[in-house]
């Protein structure tokens, strides 16, 4: 019950938040200089062509009852149209931002699996050459650009060695799309198609990789400060005063307590990859969610940018919810104490 | 009367950024089978390191043993192999910790902390010991620390439970595997005055009652006159005196020792 309480809680704050963001980006998304009707139609459309167009899309209506018709249609789950495609938004997400996903899903988990044990190894070793070698890998990948990876990879992999695709989420030849989850790697095995699976592993390779290498590091750093705080305190001398074996106290009475932060850092990048993903889509051609929303930021398509905004906001608050309730998995401490407030 | 404990001479100090500081000097104290002695000293003055050597738990570098000897039933912990300390490490000699806030894990039930310790205390030993009596076990040193529910308390978090549990936790951890030497680094010093009052007589029934020798590390001479027969006082590294902690009260030759206990604070609200 109490469980139950603290979750219709926590998504009541959801709603208000999504609603303060929506407020805002549709107010900044106006405010901002450009008109969306001149954009649509080019600079030689005639200013007849833009009135009107600016009529039919409300935009001379006051901003409040602007703002009243987006959110009714909100709530009907119809985002509008989109000015660049032409096509609806709600349709245009429905069908980006299960690549989108499915290339951030990758990412995270390369992410976490490779960044917790150098994190975990770094601690162990510190100060020794595993530690200088995770350092030195973390503020490398932290400091070199996405794009720079992304470029280099594709140049190593696709062109030089010419071992892996370097565009799209599956080869022109395979058409597929079972259209179950929109996820390909999940689609293919449900439908039992192996073939299919294999080539969207080795599409996703690159830019997973260039995409993760910075979280990678990220997680690296904060698991081995974490680490490292964790074996000063008392009860890490106590185990190795009762005798407790080595790796028993690094990878259980140590790893534990030491989680809270690299798995909170985990969930918040990877509501943030969401958005961040569009170097990566841009440059691999992957027709996901992030390059659609930065189309159209650039082109002031106003409905398809409320419509990306609102997914990655609801991304981000879902997955926020589910870090917060593995923490408290992890830590009974945030357990008790969230069950009692 | 042999002792059961018998530090000879030992000589240890800390290199830090290069600058190599002594902090124990020619320290030698013996703790016979069955014995409560006492150690005191200011902070700093070198008895938390002197423990933690016994102990085996000083971390190496920075800190490095330049000399002496840690008897232990006649065999020098310094010399033997790291198997055969290790055997005895938290079973024949073991050691209540000091400060019951942070010497237990918070992400751990205490059932499993306790339980961890004894199976692997076993596994040391080359006991057998299956899961059932474990749990037993756990339950019967709870109990021995005389807490109310040991299967509730077994079960809990160390959040849930008081800091004066908490302390009692820690002595029962020292008590699991049935030591004969049991160092106590200011057990209690955390606690509010009653609390630690209770905790230290609980000490001093337990040590009677199972025979066990008693190396209480303070710098409390209120907690020395309670818990000990025999009394060392460290200064600066140095063990500077050495006397039955009745004498020690009565007439202590050292101008440290004098300090010290003109030091303690009394109850009577008379101006000293």
């Amino acid at each position: 019950m109490e469980f139950l309480a603290f979750l219709l809680r926590r998504l009541g704050w959801s709603l208000l938040v999504l609603l303060g963001l929506s407020v805002v980006i549709f107010t900044i998304a106006r405010v901002v200089p450009g008109d969306p009707a001149r954009m649509a139609l080019g600079p030689t459309a005639s200013a007849d062509q833009v009135a009107s167009l600016q009529e039919s899309l409300g935009l001379n209506d006051p901003m409040f009852q602007q703002y009243a018709t987006f959110l009714h249609g909100l709530a009907r789950g119809d985002l509008g149209r989109s000015l660049l495609t032409e096509q609806s938004v709600t349709a245009d997400i429905a069908k980006t931002f299960p690549a989108t996903l499915e290339l951030v899903i990758c990412t995270i988990l390369l992410a976490f699996a490779l960044g917790v044990p150098l994190g975990v190894a770094a601690a162990r070793w510190k100060d020794r050459w595993p530690d200088n070698l995770v350092r030195a890998l973390a503020i490398g990948s932290a400091v070199m650009p996405t794009f720079f990876l992304a470029l280099l990879l594709q140049i190593l992999a696709g062109y030089v060695l010419n071992v892996l695709p370097t565009t799209g989420r599956l080869p022109g030849g395979i058409d597929f799309d079972a259209g179950w989850t929109g996820l390909v790697l999940v689609d293919s095995l449900i439908a039992g198609r192996g073939d299919v699976f294999l080539e969207a592993v080795r599409h996703l390779f690159l830019p997973t990789i260039a995409l993760a290498a910075a979280t990678m590091g990220q997680i690296a750093r904060i698991t081995r400060a974490s680490m490292i705080d964790v074996s000063r305190q008392d009860y890490i001398e106590a185990a190795r005063a009762f005798g407790v074996p080595d790796r028993l106290r690094m990878f259980k009475y140590m790893l534990r307590p030491a989680f809270v932060p690299p798995l909170t850092i985990t969930g918040l990048e990877f509501a943030s990859l969401i958005g961040n993903a569009f170097v990566v889509e841009l440059i691999f051609s992957w027709p996901g969610m992030a390059s659609y929303g930065i189309r159209a930021i650039v082109q002031k398509d106003l409905n398809a940018i409320m419509g990306v905004v609102m997914v990655s906001g609801v991304f981000f608050v879902v997955v926020n919810l589910m870090i917060d309730l593995l923490v408290g998995v992890v830590d009974p401490r945030v357990r008790i104490r969230g069950s009692r407030a | 009367m042999t002792a059961l404990l018998s530090v000879r001479n030992l000589d240890v100090s800390f290199t830090t950024y290069g600058r190599r500081t002594q902090v124990l000097r020619d320290v030698s104290i013996d703790v016979p089978e069955g014995a409560q002695i006492a150690l005191v000293g200011e902070s700093g003055s070198g008895k938390t390191v002197l423990m933690k050597t016994v102990m085996g738990i000083l971390p190496q570098p920075p800190a490095k043993v330049e000399g002496g000897a840690i008897l232990f039933d006649d065999r020098d912990l310094l010399t033997m192999p790291e198997r055969d300390r290790l055997r005895l490490r938290g079973t024949a000699m073991s050691m209540v910790f000091q400060d019951p806030m942070s010497s237990l894990n918070p992400v751990f039930t205490i059932y499993d902390q306790l339980g961890t310790i004894l199976k692997h205390a076993d596994r040391r030993l080359g006991r057998q010991r299956g899961r059932r009596e474990r749990w037993a076990r756990v339950l019967e040193v709870l109990e021995q620390v005389r807490m109310r529910e040991p299967e509730r308390v077994a079960r809990s978090f160390p959040m849930q439970l008081s800091g004066g549990m908490r302390q009692r936790i820690l002595i029962a951890m020292a008590l699991l595997s049935e030591p004969r030497l049991l160092i106590a680094d200011e057990p209690g010093t955390a606690l509010d005055v009653t609390t630690q009052a209770q905790i230290l007589n609980l000490l001093r029934d337990l040590v009677t009652r199972q025979n066990l020798a008693l190396l209480m590390i303070t710098h409390n001479l209120g907690v020395v006159r309670e818990t000990s027969t025999y009394t060392y006082v460290m200064n600066q590294g140095r063990i500077v005196e050495q006397a039955p902690t009745a004498e020690i009260f009565a007439a202590p030759r050292e101008a440290y020792t004098r300090e010290l206990i003109a030091a303690v604070p009394r109850l009577t609200g008379r101006a000293t």
